[in-house]
């Protein structure tokens, strides 16, 4: 399917959904290393992003991105509020004006997105976010020949990203609080990104 | 869970409308993006100050909204940051024409909220200039964390930098004073037991019966270490030690000596525990000028307390004394 602006909204949908439903999975784990908010954040961000998409015709696939990410930088708070909202604003700039995207735009807009969130959260790999889980994706979508190869490419790199976390120390964000207590857990951010990539597969593919 | 609310969604909405019901004839409430704001905003020619933050620190910040201290407070939901459009909206409100001092707490998601809410601001022609509080001694400060949070300090430089923006200090000078009276304060904190915030509906974290929590955070993040509970003098003693030694403060210095309730503690407890504090740092040598007891940076319902030490000099003191007139805070007027 390509990438187009049905095809976003469809995947945008399908992300708030993967947010409404892991929303109790997304608060344990971030009361385990952080403030316990992730997932309510991340439902209530997304579901007024559905309002703002069902309120106005969008334009492009881009346009349905920029949407999302304002309505996620006025409505979520906390990091994952600018976190996300930049990476949908990096995103939806690379596609914007564009009927379909590309095997090349899409993973363009990802890499795009990626070099936002470092430069909004100044997080490495390895610090034990959701740039944990963008890097192995995104790197991993680069290597791709066509479109339905970097979908998977991009949730196997998410998931394995996101199971990295794991036995990381945090160093970025409340779990850097923890040092060293915050081993043996999987980082909040990285598991909400990495259903963003599942999303993306169940709406793109095929 | 029991809460007097309407329904976990509604928390920050539904407060706010008590506080419009209460102060409305000296504050102005938006909802939509929530902020709350001095009803004779803008004040021109003096420098605005907005501070902000997640909801469940009450009096902080709305509570101190008025004047001599905040010109804006932009309400979160509860331990969450507030967002870039009520920041840049409440900055708009109250520019006077002298510019904007933000007053940002040092968590990873306020200074970026803050950071996005600035750039805005600046983009509308405001200027804005931004301190930052990061007075926390429990967290290490180091390039492997997100720093020392901003907690106690926060209450002391809010009311001293509205006493020198009241003053028509320029913006400069204001942020001046408030990084000064942020590198000469410490703090501290310890919990008797967690917090339940109303989305959750679970405790923050597990603490046993005789258990108490050295160095907590006022979102629950943890401290320093757990041990069983002593005396109020031992307790005392863990956080005023670790205070002392960090600035370091010095005999002879003198000292705003803050003793603060997470929520949950009652005043007598405040004020035993303030007995066991100025016994302590008259052991030190430190000279208390001013003290301030009470809740003023909570953590919901938490029990415990915090303690918060600023090394005063003329400049702040005197703007400490300035009349306040906010619903936290009030003297002089």
């Amino acid at each position: 399917m390509p990438v187009n602006r049905d095809t976003a909204l469809a995947w945008m949908r399908g992300f708030a959904g993967e947010m409404a439903e892991h929303r109790q999975e997304l608060v344990r784990l971030d009361t385990a290393i952080g403030d316990g908010d992730h997932g309510t954040n991340m439902d209530r961000g997304m579901r007024k992003a559905l309002e703002r998409l069902d309120g106005a015709e969008q334009a492009d696939a881009g346009a349905v991105l920029k949407t999302v990410a304002m309505a996620l930088v006025s409505s979520v708070g906390g990091a994952a509020g600018p976190l996300y909202g930049t990476l949908f604003l990096q995103m939806g700039g690379a596609m914007a004006g564009q009927e379909e995207v590309d095997l090349a735009g899409y993973v363009t807009a990802w890499r795009k997105g990626l070099e936002g969130v470092q430069m909004r959260g100044k997080a490495e790999p390895g610090d034990k976010t959701m740039v944990d889980a963008l890097v192995p994706a995104v790197e991993a979508m680069e290597q791709a020949s066509d479109l339905d190869g970097a979908l998977r490419a991009g949730v196997e790199g998410a998931e394995r990203g996101m199971l990295a976390t794991v036995p990381l120390v945090a160093r970025k964000g409340r779990a850097s609080y923890l040092g060293e207590r915050s081993k043996d857990h999987q980082d909040p951010g990285a598991t909400s990104t990495y259903y963003l990539y599942t999303s993306a597969a169940e709406a793109l593919a095929g | 869970m029991k809460k007097l609310i309407n329904g976990p969604d509604a928390v920050v909405q539904d407060a706010l409308r008590g506080v419009e019901a209460a102060h409305g004839d000296r504050l102005r409430v938006s909802y939509d993006p929530a902020y709350v704001v001095r009803a004779d905003a803008p004040v021109q020619g003096k420098v605005g100050l907005v501070s902000g933050g997640g909801s469940g620190h009450e009096p902080m910040h709305g509570g101190f909204v008025g004047p001599g201290m905040l010109d804006a407070a932009c309400p979160g939901e509860v331990f969450t940051s507030p967002t870039p459009d009520q920041m840049s909206e409440a900055t708009k409100a109250v520019d006077g024409g002298a510019g904007v001092l933000h007053i940002v707490k040092n968590y990873t998601g306020d200074v970026m909220n803050f950071d996005m809410a600035a750039e805005l601001g600046r983009g509308e022609g405001v200027e804005v200039e931004s301190v930052l509080t990061n007075d926390d001694v429990a967290v290490e400060d180091s390039l492997y964390t997100a720093g020392r949070r901003g907690v106690g300090v926060t209450v002391l430089l809010e009311k001293i930098c509205g006493g020198a923006a009241e003053d028509r200090r320029s913006l400069a000078e204001v942020a001046e004073l408030g990084r000064r009276v942020n590198a000469n304060g410490r703090s501290m904190g310890m919990a008797l037991t967690p917090c339940i915030t109303p989305a959750s509906g679970e405790p923050s974290f597990e603490l046993g019966e005789n258990e108490v929590e050295i160095g907590i955070g006022i979102h629950g993040e943890p401290g320093r270490f757990r041990e069983e509970i002593g005396p109020a003098s031992q307790v005392a003693e863990r956080m005023v030690t670790p205070i002392v030694e960090d600035l370091p403060f010095s005999s002879g210095d003198r000292v705003l000596a803050f003793v603060n309730g997470m929520g949950g503690t009652p005043l007598i407890e405040l004020y035993l525990m303030y007995a066991e504090v100025a016994k302590l740092l008259e052991g030190h040598g430190l000279q208390v000028e001013r003290n301030l007891i009470g809740n003023y940076i909570t953590s919901l319902e938490m029990q415990g307390c915090s303690i918060t030490l600023v090394k005063l000099d003329d400049e702040m003191l005197r703007y400490w004394d300035a009349p306040v007139n906010t619903p936290g805070l009030r003297w002089g007027v």
